[in-house]
């Protein structure tokens, strides 16, 4: 059963997620909105990682013998001014939506497995990934049209 | 006579429930001055709370010389409080008033005339939008302007320029009323009206000292508690203030955590099935959702989060439960405090579940601070469309395209227009490059002073302020334009339950001021702002021409003003909107039979997540239709953004005193008002006092991370822990005394304050930071904070009361009364 692999890549990028968000909202500092939901959103990430804990213990974790495409690689320098803004947001929308899809797989799953502890768990991180997600997409567009056309 | 300054609310004239509030009218006249000497009154309405008390101005030999409130007039019944009778007309009439443009030389401001000012205006606005475009320009206007005003500059920014970076320091006071009311309710606009007072079994109000902002109004409240049929009155408030002393239960929560407390009762409401199943099933969406989200939160556990007694929880919510008729009002202890909209949208959410909403005594009063914020939300001079509409729904950008003639495309709708948080952000990266101020004073009433006043002081702003005076904000423009107000202009503006009055002109303006209308409408003017057929965007000459232009914008939305004239609006008492054929003389009260303005066609809004402020966008509005159901909506707890540490041990909260308004641009013009309150002052409570050693009256330096304040200290009525200052107090004295850095004394409030906003109102969290507090110097006395209300000190010993003496004397007359005489 190949159930382990995903539960590993969601957990480890719910992690991967937390910290870009709390580094992309330390370098936004200047924007208070973005560091503080950035904060409380990495605190949801958190949290996710921490309702996963049980099932990964029940199915145990298993690497992913596959050569590394596309993963979920951590955020580790953040840019500077509104076009940095704007690239950072966008960096960490994708790395949403690698969480969310992953989610989207397990919970495949997880309902073939009559498994309802996960699809508990599931629905309960999922729903906060897609408002991370509108969130992240809401600002953003907002910051567009300044950053794009008016800053220097 | 009656000293106003000593007796803030005035005589009582008790009433019981359903019975019509007694009149009682008040007047003020300068010494020396009888009603014989009076040439003239001129019908208005007074701009110094959001209350909207109607009143006449006395005029002798071409002067304001008094005021008197209007008898027939609905919200007030002739009533003024101390800020009216004494500030409205002496706050105007001041030799410090500007009275010619000013342009910066050199470095200097030096007088000019209009034409060199707006010619500099023009040629830099002319410039910017050639190099850059549209996005190169800000307006942050005011919640005191009237009507035709703001829907000019609302018009000149949407239609004209096309830029999107306009908002109103109602984005400080009211834009979480706003926000509670679009979010539960689909539109903005006020449920709820003043008469719910006089016929409500309960009353609730959350972080609303309503006896010091609105004076009033409190009279009214306090007419009801003194006479029969006493409502129950419930107080949130971290202070003991006026309105805590007569509740009957008072839950001073520790700043921050509101919305745990709101949570709290919520669930009292559903575990003790005081909801009302049916009207939730009919009327409402989202009620499973809601229920999950406040299960956890048992009066237990609030209470420890909110320092208030579970006990305490568990009475206010029964009476909330199990009142017949109730009414909430809701004021910046809510709005400026973290997690604002979704805490304000819990206090509807109580009203919804059950089904107390929009009939007699069952009201929501979501407050403005201002008195004409409404009409600033209401014609887009802020963050919002003319007309309550929804900036997502292109059919109603095609509505206002084809209302002012333009191409669709000119009206910015790509993203909710900018709030004035970011427009400042935006001016400190150099993006917005012409900002226009008018009728405000950010450098006082913005958090974070010195940030502010380091953005109004960057080489490559051009700044322009329009305002009465040379204030603190004033001073760092390029160019100043004196501005005639209130009695020297005629407009219209719309109190917080929906009366609109009419404030004519009673006097000329001095020297070469001009009203804001005049002022807007000479700039599109000068930049040939015209529509697709060629004509001037702004074809009117008169306010009445505007206001005309506004009902066409206003028909058939919530805020319908069709059935009103300016000669409907002379006489009688004010009227409420909507006012249109259906409702002739203006309805009472919005939503009586539960069908709300969630229509997808007809919202303001299609909402957002609470918590984060992320859009729900038009497809998922469209796929929960919520088609005329009010949306129960709120959002996790959270901790607010700044906690008390080891380095800042204690919570700072701001607020008003019932004698000043704002920055006391008017209110410090007023012998009166300003020998009430004539400086500024903390207020911490005696166990603070004695752990960090300071006594009545000691200097103190109150530190956060941004800044800080030297001031005496009240020991008071706050809860342990917290630091109260008010937040009236900036340097504009000492400026005008020749003082050229006073701010290295510092006094206001927002020295102290975090730049941080709710996440879908975007209004500033001025009500939480940590401080620390140290006293440095003995004083000369007790603080300089009144005695009469939420300031007063904890011990009441040896230290002279707070009196307004020959000078602060008010005439009140009852009506009743002078029937008796005249018979006699």
């Amino acid at each position: 059963m190949k159930l382990p692999v995903y539960l590993g890549m969601v957990r480890s990028a719910e992690s991967v997620l937390a910290s870009s968000l709390r580094k992309i909202g330390d370098g936004h500092g200047s924007e208070p909105d973005v560091y503080f939901i950035c904060h409380t959103l990495a605190d949801q990430c958190e949290a996710h990682e921490q309702l996963l804990a049980p099932i990964v213990d029940r199915y145990g974790e298993q690497p992913d013998d596959e050569p590394e495409r596309l993963h979920a690689a951590e955020l580790d320098d953040t840019r500077s001014g509104p076009l940095g803004l704007l690239r950072d947001l966008q960096d960490l929308h994708l790395l949403t939506t690698f969480v969310d899809f992953t989610y989207t797989l397990v919970e495949q799953a997880a309902a073939a497995l009559r498994d309802d502890e996960l699809l508990d768990v599931v629905a309960d991180c999922v729903g906060e990934t897609s408002t991370q997600a509108d969130w992240l997409r809401t600002r953003a567009k907002q910051a567009a049209p300044q950053a794009l056309i008016a800053a220097e | 006579m009656v000293d106003r300054i000593a007796d803030i609310w005035g005589t009582r004239t008790p009433y019981a429930r359903e019975e019509q509030w007694p009149s009682r009218v008040d007047q003020k006249l300068s010494a020396e001055l009888t009603d014989s000497d009076v040439d003239e009154w001129v019908q208005s309405a007074c701009v110094l709370c959001s209350n909207g008390c109607a009143c006449d101005i006395a005029v002798k030999d071409g002067e304001m010389v008094g005021v008197r409130g209007r008898e027939t007039d609905a919200v007030n019944r002739g009533r003024l409080g101390p800020k009216g009778l004494f500030a409205s007309w002496q706050g105007m009439r001041n030799r410090a008033r500007l009275t010619q443009p000013l342009i910066r030389e050199n470095g200097e401001l030096v007088p000019t005339d209009w034409e060199t000012a707006m010619s500099r205006i023009v040629g830099r606005s002319t410039e910017l939008l050639d190099e850059v475009g549209p996005l190169s320009h800000g307006f942050y206007t005011s919640g005191q302007l009237f009507l035709e005003e703001y829907y000019a500059l609302g018009v000149i920014g949407k239609a004209g320029l096309g830029t999107p970076h306009m908002d109103g320091n109602t984005r400080l006071c009211t834009a979480t009323a706003a926000a509670a009311m679009k979010e539960s309710f689909g539109s903005d606009g006020q449920p709820g009206c003043y008469e719910d007072i006089d016929c409500c079994d309960a009353v609730f109000l959350y972080g609303h000292n309503m006896a010091e902002t609105q004076t009033v109004l409190w009279a009214r409240v306090l007419d009801r508690l003194t006479g029969a049929d006493r409502p129950a009155l419930v107080c949130i408030d971290p202070r003991r203030t006026e309105v805590a002393d007569h509740a009957d239960v008072h839950l001073a929560v520790r700043p921050g955590t509101n919305l745990a407390l709101m949570n709290a009762l919520v669930r009292e409401l559903f575990v003790n099935d005081w909801i009302d199943r049916d009207y939730i099933e009919e009327h409402t969406l989202g009620v499973e959702e809601l229920r999950r989200a406040v299960d956890e939160w048992t009066p237990e556990r609030a209470a420890e989060v909110c320092a208030v007694a579970a006990e305490d929880i568990r009475r206010a919510a029964q009476i909330f439960g199990t009142s017949q008729r109730v009414l909430s009002t809701v004021l910046q202890g809510f709005y400026q405090a973290s997690q604002a909209t979704a805490a304000s949208c819990q206090v509807n959410n109580l009203h919804l579940l059950r089904g107390k909403l929009g009939t007699p005594g069952n009201g929501v009063l979501q407050m403005n601070g201002q008195p004409t914020a409404q009409n600033t939300r209401e014609t887009g001079a802020d963050g919002d469309l003319p007309g309550f509409r929804n900036w997502e729904n292109p059919d109603h950008i095609a509505e206002l395209a084809k209302l002012w003639d333009v191409d669709t495309d000119t009206i910015p709708h790509w993203a909710p227009p900018t709030h004035a948080m970011q427009i400042f952000r935006y001016a400190e990266q150099g993006s917005i490059k012409l900002l226009w101020v008018s009728a405000t004073n950010p450098a006082v009433s913005m958090p974070e002073a010195e940030r502010i006043r380091r953005i109004l002081a960057e080489s490559g702003l051009f700044l322009v302020v329009q305002d009465l005076y040379l204030t603190e904000t004033a001073r760092f423009a390029d160019v100043v334009l004196p501005a005639a107000g209130w009695g020297e202009k005629q407009g219209t503006f719309t109190n917080v339950d929906r009366t609109v009055h009419l404030a004519d002109k009673a006097v000329d303006p001095p020297g070469e001021a001009r009203s804001d209308f005049e002022i807007f409408l000479d700039y599109a003017t000068r930049m040939g702002l015209s529509t697709k057929s060629g004509r001037p965007l702004l074809d009117w000459e008169t306010p009445e021409d505007a206001f005309e232009a506004w009902k066409e914008c206003s028909r058939g939305r919530l805020c319908d003003y069709t059935g009103i004239t300016y000669d409907r609006l002379r006489g009688g008492s004010g009227i409420p909107w909507p006012c249109n054929e259906e409702h002739p003389d203006g309805r009472r009260r919005l939503y009586e039979d539960g069908c709300f303005s969630t229509g997808f066609e007809e919202c303001e809004t299609f909402g957002h997540d609470l918590l984060t402020g992320a859009t729900v966008g038009p497809l998922r509005y469209r796929s929960m239709d919520p088609a005329g159901r009010a949306l129960l909506k709120t959002a996790e707890f959270t901790s607010a953004p700044e906690i008390p540490d080891e380095s800042y041990p204690l919570r700072f909260t701001t607020g008003r005193t019932a004698y000043h308004f704002h920055t006391r641009t008017k209110t410090g013009r007023s012998s009166q008002l300003q020998g009430a309150a004539p400086s500024a002052w903390v207020e911490i409570s005696e166990h603070d006092a004695q752990a960090f050693g300071i006594a009545e009256g000691d200097i103190v330096r109150v530190a956060s991370r941004r800044g800080e304040i030297r001031v005496p200290a009240r020991i008071g009525s706050v809860s342990d822990g917290t630091v109260f200052a008010p937040f009236h107090y900036g340097y504009w004295e000492r400026q005008e005394a020749g003082e050229t850095r006073p701010e290295d004394e510092p006094t206001a409030a927002n020295e102290l304050t975090l730049t941080e906003w709710d996440p879908v109102s975007k209004q500033p969290q001025f009500k939480n930071a940590a401080v620390r507090i140290q006293r440095i110097a003995a004083g000369s006395g007790p603080a300089p904070a009144p005695t009469t209300t939420a300031s007063r000190p904890i011990r009441r010993t040896s230290m002279p009361p707070t009196v307004g003496g020959e000078d602060g004397q008010a005439e009140e007359r009852f009506p009743t009364d002078t029937v008796k005489e005249d018979a006699l």
